[in-house]
């Protein structure tokens, strides 16, 4: 018998359900908008329609990897900057899944910058969500990729000499096919966006504003932003690729000017996922991989039927 | 010389087609009934450059390339010619007879290619030839080859005056032509081949001494390489994903898995680099495929991160270490077992892992199943450890190795209604709870109703949640730990043991060796009990966890071992030195690290260097005791 029954199309979804029974203390500071970010993806699930059960979660290290702690699914608190190829994987041994990927600034464009190029080049359909605070948040507070041009942390005491990183463009010229920012203190549309990001049949990419009240004095809470969509000033065509380059790279000059601008960046719908593009070439099974191992009536091939040419 | 069996030597530039050329020969002397075995060599360069390709063959089992060979085909490398090439690298068109005629034995055979070489290029040749009394056949190889088809058919060319000076039936080297050769080249071929056999039969005496013998296989054969076993090993236990990132002689393993994954429903995929290739392992079989990953040294190491989170997730994989010359960069297609310690200790804290290093293509695929068998059933990474040597050369294997069983069981895995009804499910499923006699905690999959849990990389408790609580830790340390004593328990109870024990039980005198200088090391025992001398082998595959019972048993009685190892730091000694307690007095090492195997002789000489002094250890090996006990 099939270990896979679960799949539960038309069932209502509790954002509770989400909410570990025994929940461990969670080991955020006060303040901190990683809580954000777990209470929009815990809101974000009934709308998907995906139960805890039929959701994994794959998380790097920092603070933000702790998400999988507090967040009730099937979870996989990886390594440093490695929760992409992780879930990469796993989607693509059982494409039934939901498979949502998280990590901080550090984990995601740091050090696990050449898999979130790769993963949005291959257009996993999968959901990234990257902390974007700014800083290392559990290493205690040095300068991160998204750290701002000057800015001076116990690593960089002189002031930053890197620009930070453009985690918009680089995920949109990187293959991404859907590309948003929010923020945690916006949570009605971190909420619509994740799921949004859920739903999308390809890699879609979140970069999540949060704010770390105890490493970052810059947070963005006490910054008011603008949602790209709901604002007159920014007219553009989410599917159009240069329209959305140009709204990136204003989103990414003004957000270190005290402008927050959030919202859709990129929506392509046309560009088949990975997994459809493997299928089409013959490079991976209709069903599940994964299901194949409980199938009483697979017929398993043996390498002896390929010995005939060594023969 | 002894006539019972043929080595030859086909020697051209890379890209000459000398490997398939060669495959087709060897498979042919197969099918005459020969037991075979091939050595391939070839620098790292793509196109141009010397190399050659080894075939033994004889009656008898052939375990190792045997020392020098008898047999020289020399094509001449048609890359060379460019006068720029010339200047960096010297006249290479002649490299193919040139340099190898130093292993070339007394009364050997010479073919070389007249339209391509000139032996006056070479100072001494004449001279060389009376010395050593070698039978030469100078032919215009290049030339017959263009009058009936292309230059590059010069290969086959050679191939048929082989034919007509060992005395091989053309037949069934026209029969494999058909079979590998598509319509359009095949008839040249065949003509170049024809013309060539009856040219050399007609005007020359063949009568030179060097034949293959007349023979026939009790069981049927099959010609594969240690990279084709590991391959064949996984997919008949059911693994159907691979990551991998091409690194020599990885590349080996990947290449064959990914030409035939996607024909079995399987999932190949090159990714980005190692840490991503080891981590995909990790992902896919989290959700519940049998995967596996793997590359060399350097690539390896990159994955050392991914492995320890294996660990302690007890996520199922199996890594493949093809091991070359390092460090760093080092040797790429030179073979070496220098990262023993490498993949006993990498990742941080105490290691976890199962290692085996098989000795043979055969055991590569024994091992690769049991390997994999382990991984599942115990929930630990399993890494199978070999080498440049192994992971390409071809041999002879019986078709009977490989069991007709498919095994795609993947362990340990709860139903939705277990999980509904167990007590495991409080809260978050008690995936890491202990109550099994093993060590082993059933796991529940990703998509299962009610089985979630959280796999973490941080050390955490029954339900996966990290914790820091000294007495869980201890519990989680001691469970994981305690996997690695039931499976010696099971490998020791298996009608087979993965040890090879070589020789006569009461020799006075042992040889101690891993992984691929299997065959070498066997050949010398005979040699050397043919001489005389008490010496029996052991061939160790398990390297984790390691036989201590069986080793030391074996070690019992005789008076000293000689260790036999392709680094320069005995790793493999330390290693027996530190998993049985003992042995300090008795060991000594035979080491050879300048990027070629150990071949028989080189044994018997470190060998009867270390007995009686009555030899000097052979060029490049050196002879070192060990310390302490
Ligand atoms: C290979 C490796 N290098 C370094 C670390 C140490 N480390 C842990 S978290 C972290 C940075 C986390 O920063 P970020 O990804 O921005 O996440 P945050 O804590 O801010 O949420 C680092 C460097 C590690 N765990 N592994
Ligand atoms: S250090 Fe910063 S990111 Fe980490 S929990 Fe505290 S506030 Fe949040």
């Amino acid at each position: 018998m099939s270990v896979f029954n679960a799949i539960d199309e038309e069932r209502d979804i509790d954002v509770n359900e989400f909410t570990p029974s025994l929940e461990p203390q969670a080991t955020w500071c006060p303040g901190c908008g990683d809580f954000g970010v777990l209470k929009a993806l815990k809101q974000a699930m009934p709308e998907v329609g995906r139960t805890p059960d039929e959701t994994l979660l794959v998380t790097g290290i920092g603070c933000s990897g702790k998400l999988s702690s507090y967040f009730q699914s099937y979870g996989f608190h990886s390594i440093h900057g490695r929760s992409l190829p992780v879930a990469r994987a796993a989607k693509l041994a059982n494409p039934d899944l939901e498979v949502i990927a998280a990590g901080g600034d550090g984990d995601g464009y740091g050090i696990g910058g050449n898999h979130f190029m790769h993963t949005a080049r291959e257009n996993h359909d999968m959901t990234y969500i990257v902390f974007d605070n700014e800083i290392f948040g559990l290493t205690k507070g040095q300068t991160s990729p998204t750290s701002p041009k000057g800015h001076k942390s116990k690593t960089q005491p002189r002031g930053n000499a890197k620009s930070p990183i453009r985690p918009l463009s680089l995920s949109l010229t990187s293959g991404a096919t859907y590309v948003a920012r929010t923020a945690a203190v916006n949570p009605n549309q971190a909420k619509e966006i994740l799921a949004e990001a859920m739903e999308h049949d390809g890699f879609a990419h979140v970069d999540f504003l949060t704010q770390c009240p105890t490493w970052n004095k810059d947070a963005k809470q006490y910054v008011p932003y603008i949602d790209v969509q709901d604002s007159d000033d920014y007219d553009f065509d989410v599917h159009d690729r240069r329209e959305a380059m140009e709204a990136m790279h204003d989103a990414e000059d003004a957000l270190y000017e005290g402008k927050v601008l959030t919202g859709r960046f990129y929506v392509n719908d046309e560009r088949p996922s990975y997994q459809q593009e493997k299928q089409s070439t013959g490079d991976m099974p209709e069903t599940p991989l994964a299901e194949r191992y409980f199938d009483d009536d697979y017929e398993w091939e043996r390498s002896y039927d390929f010995l005939d040419r060594h023969k | 010389m002894t006539d019972d069996e043929l080595i030859w030597r086909i020697a051209g530039g890379s890209g000459d087609g000398i490997d398939s050329t060669s495959q087709n020969f060897a498979k042919a002397l197969m099918r005459a009934g020969l037991h075979v075995f091939t050595h391939r060599h070839y620098p790292s360069r793509i196109r141009g450059g010397h190399t050659y390709v080894e075939i033994r063959a004889a009656d008898h089992e052939v375990k190792s390339r045997g020392d020098n060979y008898n047999f020289l085909l020399a094509l001449g490398d048609s890359f060379a010619r460019n006068p720029q090439e010339e200047a960096y690298y010297g006249n290479e068109e002649i490299k193919p007879l040139s340099e190898n005629l130093d292993e070339l034995r007394e009364g050997g055979v010479i073919i070389y290619d007249s339209g391509l070489l000139d032996t006056d290029d070479i100072p001494d040749f004449d001279e060389r030839v009376e010395e050593n009394n070698w039978h030469v056949f100078d032919l215009d190889l290049r030339g017959l080859a263009k009058e009936h088809g292309r230059e590059v058919m010069r290969n086959t060319a050679g191939v048929g005056a082989t034919c007509a000076i060992i005395d091989l039936d053309l037949e069934i080297v026209e029969e494999l032509m058909s079979e590998a050769m598509p319509e359009k080249i095949l008839e040249p071929n065949l003509e170049i081949l024809r013309e060539s056999y009856e040219d050399v039969k007609e005007n020359y005496d063949t009568d030179v001494g060097v034949t293959v013998p007349e023979s026939e296989h009790d069981e049927e054969q099959i010609l594969i390489s240690g990279s084709h076993g590991i391959a064949y090993g996984a997919i008949d236990e059911g693994c159907r994903f691979i990551s991998g990132y091409p690194m020599t002689p990885w590349t080996d393993v990947f290449t064959i898995m990914t030409q035939h994954l996607p024909d079995l429903g399987g999932i190949s995929e090159q990714v980005e680099d190692e840490i991503a290739a080891a981590s995909l392992a990790i992902g896919a079989s989290h959700a519940g495929a049998k995967a596996m990953s793997g590359s060399s040294g350097g690539g390896f190491a990159l994955m050392s991160e991914p492995l320890g989170l294996a660990e302690i997730t007890e996520t199922p994989i199996v890594l493949v270490e093809s091991m070359r010359a390092g460090p760093s960069t080092g040797m790429p297609t030179k073979p070496e077992q220098g990262d023993l310690e490498h993949v006993l200790y990498t990742s941080q804290g105490d290691s976890n892992r199962v290692v085996f290093a098989p000795g043979d293509a055969r055991e590569s695929y024994i091992q690769t199943r049991k390997a994999f068998e382990l991984a599942y059933n115990y929930q630990i990474p399993s890494i199978i450890l070999y080498d440049q040597k192994l992971s390409g050369g071809h041999e002879t294997v019986t078709e009977s190795t490989f069991d007709r069983e498919p095994n795609p069981d993947i362990g340990e895995v709860v139903t939705e209604e277990d999980i509904e009804q167990g007590e495991r499910l409080a809260g978050r499923f008690k995936r890491y709870r202990y109550d099994g006699e093993d060590g082993v905690s059933p796991r529940s999959l990703p998509g299962q109703k009610g089985g979630n849990f959280l796999a973490s990389g941080n050390e955490h408790n029954e339900a996966g949640h990290i914790s820091e609580d000294p007495d869980n830790r201890v519990t989680q340390m001691d469970r994981r730990m305690e996997k690695l004593d039931a499976i010696r328990d099971e490998l020791d109870a298996m009608d087979e043991s993965h040890q090879t024990v070589y020789g006569d039980e009461d020799a006075d005198y042992a040889i101690l060796n891993f992984g691929s200088t299997k065959g070498a090391v066997e050949e010398a025992v005979d040699m050397l009990n043919e001489d005389g001398h008490s010496v029996k082998a052991m061939n160790v595959s398990d390297m984790v966890p390691f036989p201590k019972n069986e080793v030391n048993s074996f070690l019992e009685g005789v008076d000293e071992a000689l260790v036999v190892e392709m680094n320069a730091t005995a790793q493999f000694r330390r290693h027996i030195q530190a998993a049985t307690g003992k042995h300090g007095d008795k060991l000594f090492s035979l080491l050879k690290y300048d990027g070629n195997p150990f071949e028989p002789t080189d044994v018997v000489d470190g060998f009867e260097a270390r007995l009686d002094g009555s030899a000097e250890p052979a060029h490049n090996t050196r002879i070192e005791s060990a310390t302490g006990d």
